[in-house]
Order: structure tokens, then C-alpha cells, then sequence
């Protein structure tokens, strides 16, 4: 039975950046109805999809009505559902900040928006190796749009960068879809969970290979260390909507991570079970390390919202990295609440610089604020929630993953990585805060905030922290939620059972 | 030398190529090698299903036996996703270029180019 709801959270953005596209001749207003419009109704839609997916009974769309393993396959559980949810807030969020002035930089802002968001969506609901690749590189060549957004000569070089780094990341990806396929002869993810484990006793290194081929992919996604080079000088030069939009494609890297990893080489793939549980706690931990020296080094509020994105990305797959129903879980609240802070860290930052360059403010033109105290507050309140200080959201997800941590063997690891690089990150934070609003200006130094401030970012901004504080307010029944989703992940045999056995529709078939 | 042996050494040789010009410091030795990636990547993907001499991918009467459809399919979407790719790299270095004046890949922007890389290549500029 086809549930038609799956393809919306692809469908709609896919017409909707097409009509931009048409609707570019008739002026920026009607681009921005359509495209506040579509974001509202795929927020509405991913709601639904997470009431839908409530039950714990994941639902299989069938692409062209082909039955599976054959056919490629979209598979609403509830990890999808969650990350969908996600997409969606983070979405509405970013276009009705950009409405303010970042989309008038340049052409086509939300056309490229909109692919963005169809290859995000489509990347958390497929079923196929590679229909996860096609996805992968629909959000790519759409970010890479986004990245250049507005241009301008830094963030050229800074683009050559990051679309160089993603061309070798889809290279690796391509060989190991292909050492996949050469051995397990299909890429359902479903079907491949039942063949990984019956693997010829020959083929396991050639398989191996393939699996750490893929995690080296995610990996780079998910800016893990040694691959998080590229992060800070694409996100800090590209344009504020566009780094916020990104803090969720970090995220694409750790859901493909936890995908792959639970399902397919989970606990019942034989002899490749648990093959990237030796790499990927330590290189969590060197990543939250390096991110937080980074913090401590940046110079500016736009390369501290880049370095604490990679900090919390390693507090992410630390969490990942234990697999167990409680860590799971506890990465899933703090890959939540952190991709919304990061998401409006992105923006606040954007608008306490005149980014024309992209460059971040210096100290000495930082200047007087025009609504000092108010982006003092939201930025105080940012900075908690990124730390992880009580009572926002950031905390209760620090907390919980160092309780998911304490009853098992990596407890002296983990616990000392999280709590020193809290303390350092709370000084970094500190310091860029006083740099950017308690230092005084040199005599003369240009003004560096907008005259006016701009109403609807800012107000963005302030309902992102509200979401946190509603993330923080209402744990308890989202953790109920989250601990559903982790333990579903780890009991894949009801999404192999649902893919597998899923008929195509008798309506569509016939001579 | 049978044919196993030379799809494995042409990946291979294309791999190498492809890693070393990536290793370059300008855009276009960087642009060559990521096309020689795709390229040895897009032989990978076709010699994934076998290698079968003389059968057809599609059902056919009088067909002895079938090679693999798939790889094929998946090679056409690989070719179409990395010439779609390369040619926006291509533009966005030449942008890089006219915009500030260096081929270099490097992130430090010079405002034009510098003495050595004039004397290297031997030409004025």
C-alpha cells in the first residue's frame, strides 16, 4: 500500500524551486510568498509525517510502484520523521530571515533554498544506497549556489574549496557503492541488511572496505575530524541564511551515520557488526577537542559559530559512537537543539556584521550597537544554550549523554572530553562576547551594526531560542519520543520486514 | 594480458593521475585530477556487476545470457552528476580568476599576480 504523503517532503520543494525559477521575471515579492508559502506547507507536512510515524510502524513508498529490493524505496521511521521535523523548523526559520535582505544579495536565493531543502528531505527518507548518493549531491550542487550566494572574491576561493572537497567526497562514495554492490549484488538498504550477514567468507575484507569507504564519506559530511578543514572558511565566508541552512548538513552526515551503521552493518551484520565502532569515538573526541581550541582561537562571531558547529558535531558523534538505546537517543535531542543554535548563532552573527566581504567583525569596529542590549541578550542566551549551561536545551543534551556514558567503558574518556571543553567553551564565549559588545570603540571607528535593526531575523533569532527553551521545557515527553526512536533503530528487523514485504499498490498495476 | 588485469590497472593508473594533479596548488591541475577521478570512479561502477563479453543488459529472445543493467544505469546518472559538477567548478575558478587576478587555490586573496608566479610560468602577465 502507497502512503503518497512520503514524496511531499521531496515534491513540494522540487515544483516549488522550479516555479522560482519561472517567477524570477516577476520580481522578488511573489518569489518570497511562493517560498514562504511551500516552507510553511512542508513544515505542515513533516507534522504530519511525524504524528504518522508515531506509531513505530515505518511506512515504505514505493518510487514508480516498483516493488522492492527493485524499485528505489523512501522509508518513513521515526528517525526520519524527527529529522524531517527538523528540516522543516530550521526551513521556516531561515527563509522568513532571509526575507530581510540577505535574499537581494543575488539571484535565485530561493530556488537554490528550495533544491537545498528537496535534497535534504530526500537524503532522510530514502531507502537506497544510491538514491542516497543522487540526494547527497542534489543538496550539494544546490549548497554550493547557496555557498556563493551574493559573491564576492572570498567566498570564490572558499566555494573552489568546498566543491573540491565534495567532488572527491562523491568520487569515494561512487567506489563504495560499487565495492558494495560487487559483493552484496543490491543497494535497498533493507535488502543489504539481510545480505551483509550471509557475505562469502572471502568477499568480508572487499565488503569492509566498502563499508569504511562509506563512513569516510560521512565523515566528511558530518566535518569529522581529520575532515572538518573545509568547514570554517565555507561557512564563514557564505552569506548568514545560507551558513544557518547549513547547520543542518552536518547533521545529514551523522543521520547517514546512524542509517547505515544501525541497519545496515548494525549488531546483526555477522562479522562486519559494529565495524566503525573502533574509529569513531576517538575521532568524535579529537573533533570536539579541535573544535573547541578553535573557538578559543577565533577572531570573530562568524568563525566562533564555525568552530562551535564542529565542537558540537563531535559532542554528537561521541554520543553516536557508544550505540547504545540510551546514546542514540541522547544524539538525537542534542543534534536537535544544536543545529537550531547553531542555525541561529549563524544568523545573529550575520547581523552584527556588515558581511558584504563576509569577513568578521574586528574588535574595533565592532562599535556601538544600535539595539546593543537586546543582541547582547540573544547572543548570552545562544552562548548557554551552545555551552551547555542550564536551563537551556544544550545542557539537558550534555547531560544526558554523559549519563548515557556512565555506566559504560569509555566513562573516564568521554566524561573528561565533554566537561573540559564545556569550561573552555564557555571562556571562549565569553571573551568573543566581550570583544564584540563591551569593548570600546576606537575614536572614529565606523559603526559596524545596520542602522535600523532588521525586524524579522532578529525576531528569528529570539523564536529559535524560544524553540530551545521549549526543547528544554518539554524533555521529558521528547525524550520518551527520542528513546522510541533509538530503540526502533536498534531492532531493525521491523523496517527490513516493512520494506521488504511492502506490495505495490493493485490500483497502479495491471496490462 | 587478459582484460580483468587491464580494467584494473587503467582504474588504477587514472586513480594515481587524478590524486596527483589534485595534489597542485592551481585551479586547473586540481580541475584535471577531480575529472580523472570521476572517470576511473565511472569504470569502477560499470566493471562492479562483472564482466560479461557479448550479452545484452536488456531482455532479448534470443539472448544466450544477461549482463548486469544496473552498473550501466548507475554509471549514465554518476557521468550526468560529475559533468554537471565539473562544468560549474570550471566556471567558478575562471570566476576566481577574473575576480582576483590568481589562479592559486590558496585562501589568502591576492589582489593580482604575484612576481613568482609571473617568472615561473615565464610569460608577463
Amino acid at each position: 500500500m502507497n502512503n503518497h504523503w512520503l514524496i511531499l517532503p521531496v515534491a513540494i520543494p522540487a515544483m516549488t524551486a522550479a516555479m522560482l525559477v519561472l517567477a524570477q521575471a516577476y520580481g522578488l515579492t511573489i518569489q518570497r510568498a511562493l517560498s514562504v508559502g511551500a516552507t510553511a506547507i512542508q513544515l505542515a507536512t513533516a507534522i504530519g509525517l511525524y504524528m504518522l510515524a508515531g506509531d513505530g510502524e515505518p511506512r515504505v513508498y514505493l518510487l514508480g510502484n516498483w516493488p522492492a529490493p527493485f524499485g528505489i524505496v523512501l522509508v518513513l521511521d521515526r528517525l526520519a520523521a524527527t529529522m524531517l521535523l527538523l528540516t522543516g523548523v530550521l526551513a521556516i526559520g531561515v527563509v522568513l530571515a532571509s526575507l530581510g535582505d540577505w535574499d537581494r544579495k543575488g539571484r535565485h536565493f530561493h530556488a537554490l533554498l528550495q533544491f537545498q531543502l528537496m535534497g535534504i528531505n530526500g537524503a532522510f527518507l530514502t531507502g537506497d544506497l544510491f538514491n542516497l548518493f543522487v540526494f547527497f549531491e542534489v543538496l550539494l550542487i544546490a549548497s554550493y549556489g547557496l555557498m556563493l550566494h551574493g559573491s564576492g572574491p572570498r567566498r570564490l576561493r572558499a566555494g573552489f574549496h568546498y566543491i573540491s572537497i565534495n567532488l572527491i567526497g562523491s568520487t569515494v562514495f561512487l567506489f563504495a557503492v560499487g565495492t558494495i554492490y560487487a559483493v552484496t549484488g543490491t543497494l535497498n538498504m533493507a535488502d543489504l541488511a539481510v545480505k551483509v550477514p550471509q557475505v562469502a567468507a572471502g568477499n568480508e575484507a572487499l565488503l569492509s572496505a566498502g563499508a569504511l569507504l562509506l563512513f569516510t564519506v560521512f565523515a566528511i559530511k558530518s566535518a569529522m575530524v581529520p575532515f572538518h578543514w573545509w568547514l570554517p572558511p565555507t561557512y564563514g565566508t557564505t552569506s548568514p541564511a545560507a551558513a544557518a541552512v547549513f547547520a543542518i548538513m552536518t547533521k545529514v552526515g551523522a543521520y547517514s551515520i546512524i542509517r547505515v551503521y544501525t541497519l545496515i552493518f548494525g549488531a546483526d551484520a555477522g562479522p562486519l557488526a559494529g565495524i566503525v565502532t573502533p574509529w569513531i569515538l576517538p575521532a568524535a573526541i579529537v573533533t570536539l577537542v579541535l573544535g573547541t581550541i578553535g573557538v578559543l582561537a577565533s577572531r570573530g562571531l562568524r568563525d566562533l559559530a564555525c568552530y562551535s558547529l564542529i565542537a558540537s558535531m563531535g559532542t554528537v558523534l561521541i554520543a553516536l559512537g557508544l550505540f547504545t538505546a540510551e546514546s542514540l537517543a541522547a544524539a538525537l535531542y542534542y543534534a536537535v537543539q544544536s543545529t537550531l543554535t547553531s542555525a541561529a548563532l549563524f544568523l545573529l552573527a550575520g547581523l552584527l556584521v556588515n558581511d558584504a566581504d563576509g569577513r568578521s567583525p574586528s574588535p574595533a569596529t565592532a562599535g556601538p550597537l544600535s539595539h546593543g542590549t537586546l543582541f547582547a541578550g540573544l547572543y548570552f542566551l545562544l552562548a548557554i544554550a551552545m555551552v551547555g549551561m542550564p536551563p537551556l536545551a544544550g545542557f539537558i543534551g550534555k547531560l544526558l549523554i554523559l549519563d548515557a556514558a556512565r555506566t559504560g567503558p569509555h566513562i573516564v574518556a568521554v566524561w573528561s572530553a565533554i566537561l573540559i571543553t564545556g569550561l573552555l567553551l564557555t571562556i571562549g564565549f565569553a571573551r568573543a562576547g566581550i570583544d564584540t559588545f563591551w569593548r570600546k570603540p576606537q575614536a572614529g571607528a565606523r559603526i559596524a551594526a545596520t542602522r535600523t535593526a532588521p525586524i524579522l531575523p532578529t525576531a528569528v533569532v529570539a523564536a529559535m531560542i524560544a524553540v530551545l527553551a521549549a526543547l528544554s521545557l518539554l524533555a521529558g515527553p521528547i525524550m520518551d519520543d527520542m528513546t522510541a526512536t533509538a530503540n526502533q533503530l536498534l531492532q531493525p528487523q521491523t523496517y527490513i520486514r516493512a520494506v521488504l514485504e511492502s506490495r505495490p499498490s493493485a490500483a497502479f498495476v495491471g496490462e | 594480458m587478459n582484460m580483468e588485469m587491464l580494467l584494473a590497472t587503467g582504474i588504477g593508473a587514472m586513480t594515481a593521475v587524478g590524486v596527483y594533479l589534485i595534489l597542485h596548488r592551481r585551479t586547473f591541475p586540481v580541475i584535471m585530477g577531480l575529472t580523472f577521478l570521476s572517470y576511473a570512479v565511472n569504470v569502477f561502477l560499470f566493471a562492479m556487476g562483472r564482466l560479461a563479453i557479448d550479452l545484452p543488459p536488456i531482455v532479448s529472445k534470443t539472448a544466450a545470457g544477461y549482463t548486469d543493467p544496473l552498473p550501466q544505469a548507475l554509471v549514465l546518472t554518476a557521468i550526468v552528476i560529475t559533468f554537471g559538477m565539473t562544468a560549474l567548478i570550471v566556471v567558478l575558478s575562471l570566476r576566481a580568476y577574473l575576480e582576483t587576478g590568481s589562479d592559486d587555490v590558496g585562501l589568502g586573496v591576492k589582489p593580482a599576480r604575484d612576481d613568482a608566479d609571473a617568472r615561473r610560468d615565464g610569460a608577463a602577465p
